[in-house]
């Protein structure tokens, strides 16, 4: 069964990728569809035997590399947390692949979309079901590769190629600490198997050892490298410029690698090294520190876009600071449990305003939306639905999750926690403002689209609306179903050796004991925020315009991502660029090229330029040149040179 | 006056000066070229037959016989190719024939 799992969208991306022509459109649907859906629902029955019925168990391979002390398996290991990794990808991925028949309809290229979603399944549960760094790594980079192949996937658009590279690129800066982490646990433990790297963990703490030069603790170096890795697969503050110009990928896409799965590979593989973290202090007050800032971050860009699928893409950055800071303090349980509800909402946001778009005729402004909701009212209401549990609003899948991070970012009591429960609460303000300015302004209000798009503005059919209904069923019921299990009492059973939580450490157990103000404050600034979205953009729509024009610099600053990609254009496109002209015009051209095959064939050029002069063509010329050599020859033996 | 080996080499010395400069003064035809090889095989012939008679060696006038044989040949398919030649290009010009130039 486990192999069926991993293995059903690799055969289905196989069928769809290589043999897309003979079966036609329909058929890599239906192929790769039924893979992923069989795959869905097998993760069902895994995830009830083993997280719910606690058995955990490794189902080994074969052997893939085995180099004197280097041995790396293939394994598929099953525990709760991948259990429940494999419900929320197989999950998501399984609608959306549905919808996606219906959203791409109108696509040349179906097999090659089918065939790429597939791939990226079977990366991502290569990564969840990894046994070792290694295979982790395999995933990682699989995912990583899927992810640029989707966004680009409309590859005459030069938007979508440079947002591909981007997304390449900046994967690359963090995957270099990842790989260098990877390496220092074999350089530090000599094996990179998680079992054995956990169970030798605590002999290392204190430990010391030469990095660049420094000389640096052990556990700690380790937990940041791989919290960099962490840092560019999940867009966190630094690495995060990617994520929004990778919504230039079909809708699909967006909802379910960069919302719903690929981009929480990061929070995955922090709570699968909560062994390591743990023993590590500061490794976890950087993973805070980098988690609040994004939360609060991303949400104050989100609260001005105007693309509705950035203001998605902003919130999910958001919301994935929200999982790291979770970790960070401690509570692996709820950064899961969030994780888990997360994928729903935002998958089904996202899935949503596709299903807009695509009734907008492919517009996204929101500038140019507004007064549709009497045109598909079951998109608006699912859109709700899952605004409604982004925002944490009482009894939705979202308020279990987010309300239990900040109290436990409340509950840690250390200087980080206050930080971050600070900024987590004006996060989840600006959540409920920025949820709000969306639905306000896409289905509200007076229209502002053209009559031709609003003539064609049409409800989505129901293989696009059926998985959206799914997901909403999810948004509303997950919360509520398995808190009890994730971050509830029986969480310790439920969790079993899969998340390691030092002994007196145990946050979420004290994030159920705070004072009753912290638990109310989340509900409070929601409700505020939303208030805020109906007083500006209902009430008196004329106000975030004269807000905008009185602090004109702020306005600027926040629509302006606060100029991270002009700050890294200064610093390291433009200086690379300059290097890489010097290096193509005057190493490579004027050097290399210049001395090298342009200079020997030149000099080459220029003696054959003088020697073909003497290939006059009259025999006559020949016959001289043949006359002379022979009285030269003769007088030479003549002469006594030949002779003896 | 006796007429000696020294003689002989002297009018063959000739006949292939001639023949040289018959290749390189002549800016006319190729028959003349041709001719001009003939003359130079025959000097080569007069020094053959002289250095057997005086070395009193018949190899020598059998080599001669050979060489006669040959340049008879070679006479045949110089003119046979210069008739082709002809036909294709429309002239046997020396100055004409350069197809080889670099």
């Amino acid at each position: 069964m486990y192999h069926a799992i991993l293995f059903l969208p690799l055969i289905a991306c196989v069928i769809a990728g290589f043999f897309g022509r003979w079966i036609g459109d329909r058929g890599a649907q239906l192929v790769t569809s039924g893979a992923v859906v069989t795959s869905a629902l097998l993760s069902m029955v895994a995830f009830n035997q083993v997280a719910l019925g606690h058995a955990p168990l490794t189902v080994p391979l074969f052997d893939w590399i085995v180099s004197g002390d280097f041995a790396v398996s293939w394994a598929i290991r099953v525990d709760t947390l991948t259990a429940v990794m494999l419900v929320v990808v197989n999950g998501v991925s399984a609608l959306v692949h549905i919808y996606s028949i219906g959203y791409m309809s109108h696509d040349l290229h179906i097999p090659r979309f089918q065939a790429y979603l597939s791939l990226f399944t079977f990366a991502m549960l290569m990564l969840v079901t990894a046994d070792n760094f290694l295979q982790l790594f395999f995933g990682w980079e699989g995912v990583g590769l899927a992810s640029y192949l989707l966004i680009g996937f409309w590859y005459h658009k030069p938007s979508a190629n440079a947002a591909a590279i981007k997304a390449f690129l900046v994967n690359r800066v963090g995957d270099f600490g990842f790989a260098l982490g990877i390496a220092a646990i074999f350089f530090v433990f000599g094996t990179v198997s998680y079992d054995e790297v956990f169970a030798a963990a605590p002999e290392q703490v204190g430990k010391n050892f030469e990095f660049l030069g420094q000389n640096l603790d052990v556990l700690t170096t380790i937990c940041i490298l791989l919290f960099i890795g962490a840092m560019g697969k999940s867009a966190q503050l630094g690495l995060h410029t990617w994520l929004p110009d990778a919504m230039e990928g079909p809708t699909p896409v967006s909802a379910l690698i960069h919302a719903a799965t690929m981009v929480t590979a990061g929070v995955f593989m922090v709570v699968r090294c909560s062994p390591l973290f743990e023993y590590s202090p500061t490794a976890l007050m950087v993973v805070t520190f980098v988690g609040a800032s994004t939360a609060f971050f991303a949400a104050t860009i989100g609260l001005v876009q105007n693309d509705i699928k950035r203001v998605i893409a902003y919130s999910t950055c958001s919301q994935l600071g929200y999982m790291f800071f979770a970790a960070g303090v401690g509570a692996y349980g709820a950064a899961m449990f969030h994780l888990f509800t997360h994928a729903f909402f935002k998958a089904l946001l996202f899935l949503g305003a596709g299903s807009v778009i695509h009734a907008m005729s492919d517009e996204q402004d929101m500038r140019n939306m507004g007064g549709i909701y009497k045109f598909i009212p079951l998109t608006y209401i699912l859109m709700w639905i899952g605004s409604l549990a982004l925002a944490g609003v009482p009894f939705f899948a979202g308020y279990y999750s987010k309300d239990m991070i900040i109290e436990a970012a409340y509950a840690a009591g250390s200087g980080m926690g206050q930080y971050a429960f600070v900024l987590g609460i004006a996060a989840a303000f600006m959540t409920a403002f920025y949820s709000w300015r969306l639905l306000f302004m896409t289905f509200h209000g007076e229209s502002r689209a053209t009559e031709e798009v609003l003539s064609h503005v049409h409800e989505s059919p129901k293989v696009m609306t059926v998985p959206l209904i799914i997901l909403a069923a999810g948004a509303i019921g997950a919360g509520f179903l398995f808190s009890g299990s994730f971050i509830g009492d029986g969480r310790a059973e439920f969790w079993g050796n899969a998340i390691f939580v030092l002994g007196d450490h145990d946050i979420i157990e004290a994030a159920h004991h705070v004072p009753l103000w912290v638990k109310v404050l989340p509900i409070f600034m929601g409700a505020s925020g939303i208030g805020l979205a109906w007083w500006f953009y209902i009430r008196r729509p004329d106000i975030p315009g004269a807000i905008a024009n009185a602090h004109r610099e702020a306005y600027l600053f926040l629509l302006n991502k606060w100029y991270f990609d002009e700050l890294y254009d200064m610093i390291f496109v433009r200086p690379a660029k300059r290097l890489g002209y010097f290096l193509w015009k005057d190493g490579d051209g004027r050097v290399i090229d210049g001395f090298g095959p342009d200079g020997i064939s030149a000099a080459v050029q220029g003696l054959t330029r003088r020697v073909v002069r003497l290939q006059s063509g009259y025999i006559y010329h020949y016959a001289f040149a043949m006359l002379i050599g022979v009285a030269a020859l003769a007088s030479w033996f003549i002469a006594g040179g030949g002779g003896h | 006056m006796e007429i000696g080996l020294t003689h002989y080499l002297t009018v063959a010395a000739l006949l292939f000066a001639l023949g040289i400069f018959g290749i390189f003064v002549n800016r006319k035809n190729v028959i003349i070229i041709l001719m001009s090889v003939e003359l130079m095989l025959l000097a080569v012939n007069i020094n053959l037959v002289a250095f057997s008679t005086a070395l009193g060696d018949m190899v020598g006038q059998v080599f001669a016989m050979f060489v006669l044989t040959v340049a008879a040949a070679e006479a045949a398919i110089g003119l046979a190719i210069l008739v082709v030649y002809y036909r294709n290009r429309g002239s046997i010009e020396v100055e004409d024939i350069h197809l080889m130039k670099g």
